[in-house]
């Protein structure tokens, strides 16, 4: 579904990433694990688009996307809740979740609503508070719900857990579980290494820009190496 | 005390051409933050276009129409040539990029029209309406009717609409705005042609009153920037109660003290309101939690 080849990507003349490739296949939540710093965030941000590429390819269900600009990407079925939330503040939770899905104006926009709400039911007791006034978790249910609303066939995930109490981090990892059998694909980024393996199919380790290690979920979880530097096992 | 209504009534005049410039200020500060000081050149824009078509020969309503579509296309290309470039440049820049672009369209309506002031006849007549022993002029009367369907309008378009709710979420985050799918320049293009659309609707409905000429717009970007602060940056609602209040005030001292000091009183009181409520009498306070 979404393949990166060789992909370059520099802040000014630093280059923060080079040469990543990765695959996310159909139905797959894969996950991009590492620690602060190596990369992570600005792959997610040169796939959505928000970050532009300096080399290298990334092919969404058979199309290049490097020519097209991050608000038509999401059309094509990317949709990405970024690091730090970035949810509207100044408008209510509502009109964040209508905004998600700002390119329909189709009675399915009222039932992706009511979905939303039923898998965040707090945000349907908030849904016409501003959203600045949110807690950091519900803030990132709200990021969350309302890159759903875009319809995406795959999901960008940054960080979820960042800055979340565990008993939140487990409620929104549930979700992110429970997005495969809706059908979404999933790419996870995440510094919690052992939560996001734990629900991943597969995962890659970033180091400084580079992709180090990579395997299916479970081999990468048990592997001594990754326990040492990543898990704290 | 006939004089009072008088004054009441001269006050809501200037006070819906006040609001009629602060809500073009709104529109665009909803959309990029940035405040448009370009925004009383329109006013001079929407008269001066109307006057020189009119006297060409076109008919009133029509010379009106064109004044307010060539102001848009001119608010467009101020975005597209002078705002969009800099993208990505402090707000503050981009401000000052605006005061650049005011002092531009003034030398260039000074060349291209002239030096002089000009008036085209008021659309129903010059025969003042009595009110309770005060006059009024038909022309006020569109003027205010202007400022309030402005209001509405605008009002409607952020409460009710996907693209206002669009062009307040580009404000708010433009990154995000574009993970949504929304365009951002497209938001941005829109509320300038909407925003120099208003300020020459103003122009073109205040030039019978007060009549027009190239440097207009100085003044008009002050006191129009001075009562959008007053009724709170951003609130269509707080536009129009400031521009009132900022007309009324202007005009009661101008009858009850001198009309040497209806400015100073005014931005007196302005500034008094804002020590207390520093957003404005309709602003939000910015709630943020990181």
């Amino acid at each position: 579904m979404l393949s990166v080849e060789g992909l370059r990507s520099r802040y000014g003349r630093i280059e923060v990433l080079h040469g990543v490739d990765l695959e996310v296949g159909s139905g797959e939540i894969v996950t991009v694990v590492g620690a602060n710093g190596a990369g992570k965030t600005t792959l997610l941000r040169c796939i959505s688009g928000v970050q532009p590429a300096s080399g290298g390819a990334i092919i969404f269900r058979g199309e290049a996307l490097k020519a097209i600009p991050a608000h038509r990407r999401v059309g094509l079925g990317l949709a990405q809740s970024p690091e730090g939330r970035l949810i509207f503040t100044s408008l209510t939770v509502e009109e964040n979740l209508r905004l998600g899905a700002y390119l329909y104006a189709d009675e399915r926009v009222e039932r992706d609503m009511e979905d939303a709400f039923a898998m965040f039911p707090i945000l349907r007791e908030k849904r016409n508070l501003p959203a600045g006034g949110l807690s950091g978790g519900q803030q990132q249910m709200l990021a969350i719900g309302r890159a759903l609303m875009a319809r995406p066939a795959c999901l960008l995930l940054d960080e979820p857990s960042m800055g979340l109490a565990p008993i939140l981090v487990a409620q929104i990892f549930d979700v992110v579980r429970n997005l495969k059998s809706l059908g979404v694909t999933v790419l996870l980024v995440e510094q919690n290494a052992y939560a996001a393996l734990r629900i991943a199919d597969r995962g890659y380790v970033m180091e400084t820009g580079r992709i180090g290690l990579c395997g299916p979920a479970e081999e990468l979880i048990a592997d001594p190496r990754i326990r040492e530097a990543y898990l704290g096992i | 005390m006939p004089e009072l209504l008088q004054y009441l009534l001269s006050g809501v005049t200037v006070g819906a051409v006040y609001a009629l410039v602060a809500l073009g200020f709104t529109l665009i500060y909803n959309a990029s933050d940035v405040v448009n000081f370009a925004q009383g050149e329109f006013v001079m824009l929407g008269g001066m276009i109307t006057f020189f078509a009119w006297q060409a020969g076109v008919p009133l309503p029509l010379a009106a129409l064109l004044a307010i579509l060539a102001a848009a296309a001119i608010g467009v290309l101020l975005n597209k040539l002078a705002i969009e470039p800099a993208r990505g440049a402090p707000v503050a820049s981009l401000i000052i990029i605006t005061i650049g672009a005011s002092i531009f369209l003034r030398g260039g309506a000074q060349l291209v029209f002239d030096k002089q002031l000009h008036r085209f006849p008021s659309f129903s007549g010059d025969d003042p309406l009595r009110v309770f022993g005060a006059t009024i002029l038909p022309q006020s009367l569109w003027v205010i009717a202007g400022a309030v369907a402005i209001f509405l309008a605008l009002w409607l378009f952020f409460a009710r609409t996907l693209t206002g709710k669009a062009v307040l979420a580009t404000a708010n985050n433009r990154i995000a705005a574009s993970l949504v799918g929304i365009n951002p320049n497209h938001m941005m293009t829109l509320s300038f042609a909407v925003s120099a659309a208003i300020g020459a609707l103003a122009g073109v409905l205040v030039t019978p009153i007060t009549l027009t000429s190239y440097d207009l717009g100085v003044a008009m970007a002050l006191k129009g920037f001075a009562a959008a602060m007053l009724g709170g940056m951003g609130v269509p609602a707080g536009a129009l109660v400031g521009g009132l209040l900022l007309g009324l005030i202007e005009a009661l001292t101008a009858g009850y003290v001198s009309s040497v000091y209806k400015d100073a009183v005014a931005f007196v009181l302005i500034l008094a309101i804002l020590f207390i409520r520093p957003q404005g009498l309709f602003g939000r306070g910015t709630m943020d939690r990181v």
